[in-house]
């Protein structure tokens, strides 16, 4: 036998290059786990950061009155702005994934889905842009629905997405026993499938409901100026909302003002959180649930 | 994927009325749906194509008066009229490529840390708390810059390397502020580390058990398992990856705005304020009074827009052709 | 196809043993010393010697109290019904059952005297000298030539890495049918030759003993011909053991057969035993044991 062979009765410890090998091994190993220990402690650190410094700030005043003592118009305002583009976002979202997966051959299937990843990679700043283009600037008018609309094209590909996942995990059985029943297609969409994946769907809605809650840009082009001291839900003119308040109090230099900005980072951060692990673990749920039937 | 939709069953010959009517019902019931299903995803396709329009149309008149000029022309002054996007297209380059080039390698390696190496109750702890924190929004993360990051950098890693790498021009002399391009690019590293992660984690739990299995067989280290099998059946999505985490850091628009410090020079040093398109738009949309400086703003936009969708449409060429190889090698 | 008399290949020199092979009653490599090749005629010197194996996964024991001697040189056949441990037996001899979580073992595997699983021993060490064949054909998405050139280059036997590429190649009698494709994809090949690129890779780094787990059983009756030929000729060079579930493939390769069965334990679950092992022959013709005998019988019945 050759160089480099070890002999085999020889005990079996590291032989030739190995020692060197093992060591550049480790070396990689604990870069991988240090890189995963930076990520957690970034996120430990900014939510530690915003709960430390946002908690004093939040009391039931802050959430229930107007300026100055508190921010309901702006969370009244977020509420209203998200509530307007899921009612946009879902009906949609659902019904291309339906396309998608109960109607859609593979050649019309491709360009769509092209589409939704297009859609989804879109920075949110050219989404407001466009919205102030095509519906602001016509009425020479900023409203809140114009926000609305622009988080709408935000959650639409993440709601189709989601759609499209738990749809595909609805059993082939349960289709082909309406099928086999000579059930028609909608009456099978309308009254098995749908029902079947709706906790997958509510699920990933939830989910781009946390994110359409934290976006800026859009309301900031749309809805730069909105009136902080009265409650408003009217969506045809300008609200307030969290984002865009945090966004401007963090340009004054105000301490003041810092404060009040830390709270409403309080309040959005557990909300998204709250909302997106809670929905995370319900998604998971359900698709074991579909993966099982 | 499911077979095309046939709404016209042949209809059985002996079919009674009452039966061949709820028939007629279905069909029509049928075509409707799939009516409204397409013309949903044709809307999907409409705004698509809408939102290239209005943002090319609202910045005609700047695209008409400055030309392709404005590309590298680097004045940038509303009040006299003159618009260029020399400055702000080299600080979105220098930033986005800064967040690449410090966050890619973080990245990859959490998702080698969590598809490879963590044990599975740690992984089930660590995955959630990676995509967390994809989960906080931009605007928080800019706060946070401003208020914590930005003064931590002025005071600690700018005198550091300064002193030790102050030879090269990138890390120049210390200035008064901590919002600089260097904390801009920080922040786009917190933000495009877990697209990366997790996009990689999942590509690297994809390659099969029985490859890296023949490859231990053969006496190979973890490390060279994952250098000589798993990174190469995996490389084209990891690179996919890494183009969707330089759109997210090319078209953020917010955090940017609040840690850069919107300067408009172009400077070597890192420290110093800089300006990206996205975050001047951000910054400069809201109180733009001219039509011209709107209109410019919109510019910068459709130079965003033509740079995302670019690395975009390549992200998503690399990731089908590489779902198409995946299949067949396995 | 060749299909030689498993009488004739038997070796009648080496004398038939008992189920249990002590240990302390065949020459350890330490005391065998330079005695290292081709000595058929010598007392036969033991690889493996394994000593009470139970292997558990989590709480369900698999495999229960196997003593087994595995002989230097020799093609050593599992055969058993599935599920009878033959493959856990065989993944725990170079530990590739490692990276399973639940996976414990008891008891002892010498490997020329040194225990498999001792304190000091290196796992990446164990797989350099143990290598392994896997029953689908795993090749790299590479080159034929990097499927074999990359664990040499790994070890850093860099030199002379053509011929030893060439040297595999032909090892495994694939040379003459990919020698003019070196550089194309390993992919590209049938299932056939998939494999035998995967022994090639397998010897390339000369390892002193392959294990192959079921190596054609995802193959075709001509294919699975090919790969018999293989281990008649890699036989003497390499210590061989294979897991099959095919019977007249273990009587046409093996010097020696070890029977396993799923057998009810004390506590009513059935658990992987070995029931009998000794040379082919013997297992095929006259086994002593009953159940071994209804189980080769009732397949080549």
């Amino acid at each position: 036998m050759s160089g480099g062979v070890p002999d085999p009765a020889a005990p079996l410890t590291p032989s030739g290059n190995l020692r060197r090998r093992q060591l550049i091994s480790k070396v990689t190993e604990y870069g991988a786990t240090a890189a995963a220990i930076v990520a957690v402690t970034v996120l430990v650190i900014v939510i530690y950061t915003v709960v430390a410094r946002g908690a004093s700030a939040v009391s039931l005043d802050f959430i229930f009155t107007a300026a100055p003592t508190g921010v309901g118009p702006a969370l009244l305002g977020t509420a209203v702005i998200v509530a307007i583009a899921t009612a946009i976002a879902m009906p949609l979202g659902v019904l291309i994934a339906l396309f998608l997966t109960e109607f859609s051959g593979a050649r019309i299937a491709g360009p769509i889905r092209l589409t939704l990843d297009l859609m989804n990679g879109l920075p949110s700043i050219i989404i407001a842009l466009f919205v102030v283009q095509m519906l602001v600037k016509p009425e020479h008018k900023n409203t809140a629905f114009a926000g609305s609309v622009a988080l709408a094209i935000i959650m639409l590909p993440l709601i189709a997405r989601g759609s499209i996942e738990v749809l595909l995990l609805v059993p082939h059985s349960m289709r082909e026993a309406s099928d086999a029943l000579g059930v028609s297609r909608w009456r099978s969409v309308v009254g098995v499938i749908v029902p079947t994946a709706l906790g997958g769907i509510v699920t990933s809605t939830v989910l781009a409901v946390a994110r359409a809650a934290g976006e800026t840009a859009p309301l900031l082009l749309t809805n730069p100026v909105a009136n902080l001291s009265a409650f408003s839900v009217d969506p045809f003119g300008e609200l307030p909302s969290i984002p865009v308040r945090i966004y401007s109090l963090s340009e004054e230099g105000n301490p003041e003002g810092f404060t009040q900005a830390w709270g409403m980072a309080l309040l959005l951060v557990a909300f998204i959180l709250f909302a997106s692990l809670g929905a995370r673990a319900l998604l998971a749920r359900s698709k074991r649930k579909l993966a099982s039937a | 994927m499911s077979s095309t939709v046939a709404p016209a069953a042949p209809p059985t010959p002996r079919a009674d009325r009452s039966r061949s009517r709820r028939k007629k019902a279905d069909r029509i019931g049928d075509r409707v749906l799939y009516g409204i299903c397409l013309a949903a995803a044709l809307l999907a396709v409409a705004v698509i194509v809408l939102v290239v329009y209005q943002v090319v149309h609202g910045a005609a008149p700047a695209i008409s008066k400055f030309g392709l000029g404005f590309l590298v022309d680097t004045t940038w002054q509303p009040n006299f009229g003159e618009f260029g996007a020399g400055s702000l297209l080299f600080g979105t380059v220098v930033t986005s490529s800064f967040a690449l080039a410090l966050g890619a390698p973080i990245a990859i390696s959490i998702g080698l840390y969590l598809s490879l190496l963590a044990p599975t109750g740690v992984r089930g702890v660590v995955s959630p708390l990676v995509e967390m924190l994809a989960a906080i929004p931009s605007v928080i993360l800019g706060f946070w810059g401003v208020l914590v990051l930005a003064p931590f950098v002025h005071e600690h890693f700018e005198p550091a390397l300064h002193g030790s790498l102050g030879f090269l021009p990138i890390f120049g002399a210390a200035e008064t502020t901590g919002l600089s391009v260097f904390t801009a690019s920080l922040i786009l590293t917190i933000m495009v580390i877990p697209i990366i992660a997790s996009i990689s984690r999942d590509l690297f739990l994809a390659v099969p058990k029985d490859l890296q299995d023949g490859a231990s067989a053969l006496g190979a280290t973890r490390w060279e398992v994952v250098r000589g099998v798993v990174m190469p059946s995996t490389s084209s999505g990891v690179i996919a990856a890494c183009l969707l985490g330089l759109g997210r850091a090319l078209g953020e628009a917010i955090a940017v705005a609040q840690v850069i410090g919107a300067g408009s020079e172009i400077h070597a040093s890192l420290f110093k304020t800089g300006d990206t398109l996205a975050a001047r738009i951000a910054n400069q949309f809201p109180g733009a009074l001219t039509e011209l400086h709107k209109a410019s703003l919109f510019y910068l936009g459709v130079i965003l827009l033509v740079i995302g969708l670019i690395s975009n449409l390549t992200a998503q060429w690399i990731g089908r052709r590489f779902g198409y190889r995946g299949a067949t090698a396995r | 196809m060749s299909t030689p008399d498993p009488l004739q290949r038997f070796d009648p020199t080496a004398p038939p043993s008992r189920v249990r092979i002590k240990s302390d009653a065949l020459p350890q490599t330490g005391a065998a010393g330079a005695n290292v090749h081709g000595h058929r005629f010598a007392a036969p010197e033991v690889v493996f010697d394994a000593q009470e194996v139970s292997v558990f996964y989590g709480a369900k024991k698999a495999l229960t109290a196997v003593n087994l001697g595995i002989r230097r040189g020799e093609i050593t056949a599992l055969i058993g019904p599935s599920g009878c441990g033959k493959t856990t037996f065989l993944r725990s001899l170079n530990r590739m059952n490692d990276s399973v979580a639940s996976f414990r073992i008891e008891g002892q595997i010498l490997y020329h005297g040194h225990d498999i699983y001792g304190g000091n021993v290196d796992q990446v060490e164990v797989r350099r000298r143990i290598g392994m064949v896997f029953q689908k054909p795993n090749p790299f998405p590479k080159s034929i030539y990097d499927n074999i050139a990359w664990a040499p280059r790994n070890l850093g036997l860099k030199q002379d890495l053509d011929e030893r590429v060439e040297k595999a190649l032909r090892g495994a009698a694939l040379w003459d049918e990919v020698k003019d494709r070196l550089k194309d994809s390993a992919l590209g090949l049938s299932g056939g030759q998939q494999q035998r690129l995967c022994i090639a890779r397998a010897i390339a780094i000369e390892p002193d003993v392959l294990l192959l787990d079921e190596p054609a059983s995802a193959l075709d009756p001509i294919a699975t011909g090919a790969i018999e030929d293989l281990m008649h000729s890699l036989k003497g060079r390499f210590t061989i053991v294979i897991v099959t579930h095919n019977m007249q493939q273990a009587a046409r390769v093996a010097d020696r057969t070890a029977f396993f069965s799923l057998e009810s334990g004390t506590d009513a679950k059935s658990v992987g035993t070995l029931i009998e092992f000794d040379g082919t022959e013997t297992i095929f013709s006259q086994p002593r044991d009953p159940r071994t005998r209804d189980y080769v019988t009732g397949r080549f019945g």
